[in-house]
């Protein structure tokens, strides 16, 4: 861990945390109104809003996720600063890549 | 190398140590939690009966229970690091195993509410 | 017929055994006075470190009963469990042998972390005016008065899961002297404790806190750091790579 990922793991972090709120927010109310997929989908195709702040949670959670597990690799598992750095690659890509795919899945028309 | 002499260290009985340790673990709970949670969500890429009888079996209570433990990961990691963003940035305040108490609370106090008055 | 403590000391090395004396147990003894006794009167073969008995060398730290203590300053009716007392080498560093640890690997972590004061003026020069009462001078007095006894360093359990993790006590060094306006080390000792293994190792367990025996806080030096790296690597003043070798 060197200065340049604490910089974009805490940056991610402060990002999300009224994100994060948010978020917790929406499911309470859509757990509590017994929402159905038709409800969601409803309201979040074609919502550019939902997209855009979706996207940038899974942008901001997949880079700060990938640091983290970084850590965890370098200091819980036998594999040493390359390894780590490798592991933390693909835990980066795979939230990313399906976490979008999710943001589509529901945005788009 | 490095010889391990000791029995189990014992500062891991300590507040701040264990706080650590659950932010940690919330983490990891939450990376393996949220491929899961994209995949069923792109669920509704092939039809909304997909994900809508997802959500259905997703009433059951087992899950619900789950989804109360996943409320409290996500709360006791962000309230924790929110604690850390503070400790970090802002001038060095005593009282940091007071406030790691209290983003315990609030945290298990959100997972509850969750499992009690939304859940169900 | 006096109390008998029953005592468990490390004998070995990286590999080993505790082996059980019984000592007498006085009223005002501490876990020195027990190793001591152990080593005068019932085997002269055990190895342990030690010199003012006061507590102001910081040479006579070990792990008593799982906790890294200065053994001079433990009074052993504090730490006794059971009527006995568990006592092996401080944590996270070889064991040279029984008790006694090789402190080499925590004095050259304050090296790489730059924990050395670069001077910048000479006798012909005017001595810098510094008042105590400065922030940054306020800031170097309160983690100042370490003496290296590698209490914080057998605590952290980061150092034990990080081989190159710099460590509280190299790191509290290194805030000291980032505060210190007379040094000429700034940017370098930066990028020291910017690179990995770094102040951004630390995850804030604060055991270097709880344990040190002179109540400094290193995880609270280490934050200053963060902030202070943060605010020069985002003004592109230093660098995250690594540091210039110090050997």
């Amino acid at each position: 861990m060197n200065v340049s990922l604490y910089v974009w793991q805490r940056a991610t972090a402060a990002v999300m945390a009224p994100m994060i709120l948010a978020h917790v927010v929406v499911i309470f109310y859509a757990t509590r109104h017994g929402v159905t997929a038709a409800d969601i989908l409803a309201r979040t195709c074609g919502n550019i809003g939902w997209g855009a702040f979706y996207a940038l949670f899974v942008v901001a959670a997949s880079i700060h996720a990938a640091i983290g597990m970084r850590n965890i690799v370098a200091e819980w598992s036998p594999l040493d600063d390359r390894g780590a750095g490798i592991a933390a690659l693909i835990v980066g890509f795979v939230l990313l890549g399906l976490g979008l795919r999710a943001v589509a899945a529901v945005t788009l028309p | 190398m490095i010889a391990r002499t000791a029995r189990r260290p014992g500062h891991r009985t300590d507040l701040l140590w264990l706080a650590a340790l659950l932010h940690r673990l919330s983490g990891l709970g939450l990376v393996v939690f949220l491929p899961v949670h994209f995949l069923t969500l792109g669920l509704a890429l092939h039809s909304e009966a997909r994900l809508e009888s997802f959500l259905r079996w997703s009433d059951a209570p087992a899950v619900k229970v789950g989804e109360a433990v996943l409320m409290f990961f996500l709360a006791i990691h962000a309230f924790g690091g929110v604690r850390l963003l503070i400790m970090e940035n802002l001038t060095w305040h005593e009282g940091q195993k007071r406030n790691a108490m209290l983003a315990a609370l609030v945290a298990t106090a959100v997972a509850i509410v969750f499992v009690v008055w939304v859940a169900c | 017929m006096t109390l008998q403590l029953k005592v468990s000391l490390w004998r070995g090395a990286e590999t080993g055994r505790y082996q059980v004396f019984s000592i007498p147990q006085r009223e005002n003894q501490t876990v020195l006075d027990v190793v001591t006794y152990v080593q005068r009167h019932l085997d002269p073969s055990l190895s342990y470190r030690f010199a003012c008995r006061v507590g102001v060398c910081g040479s006579c730290a070990m792990t008593v009963n799982g906790r890294p203590r200065w053994t001079c300053r433990t009074h052993v009716s504090k730490v006794v469990r059971n009527g006995g007392l568990k006592i092996g080498p401080l944590e996270n560093l070889p064991v040279i042998k029984d008790l006694a640890t090789d402190m080499t690997r925590f004095f050259e972590k304050w090296r790489d972390a730059r924990g050395a004061f670069i001077p910048t003026k000479t006798r012909h020069d005017e001595t810098e005016a510094i008042t105590p009462d400065s922030p940054a001078r306020r800031a170097a007095n309160a983690a100042i008065e370490c003496i290296n006894c590698g209490v914080c360093h057998a605590a952290c359990d980061t150092v034990r899961w990080n081989e190159s993790y710099l460590g509280p006590a190299a790191l509290n060094r290194a805030w000291t002297l980032v505060n210190d306006v007379r040094d000429g080390g700034h940017r370098e000792r930066l990028e020291a404790v910017a690179a990995n293994g770094g102040c951004h190792t630390c995850h804030s367990h604060q055991s270097c806190q709880e344990y040190c025996p002179l109540a400094l806080n290193p995880t609270a030096s280490i934050a200053g750091l963060k902030r202070r790296t943060a605010q020069a690597w985002l003004k592109g003043e230093i660098s995250a790579r690594g540091r210039e070798s110090t050997a």
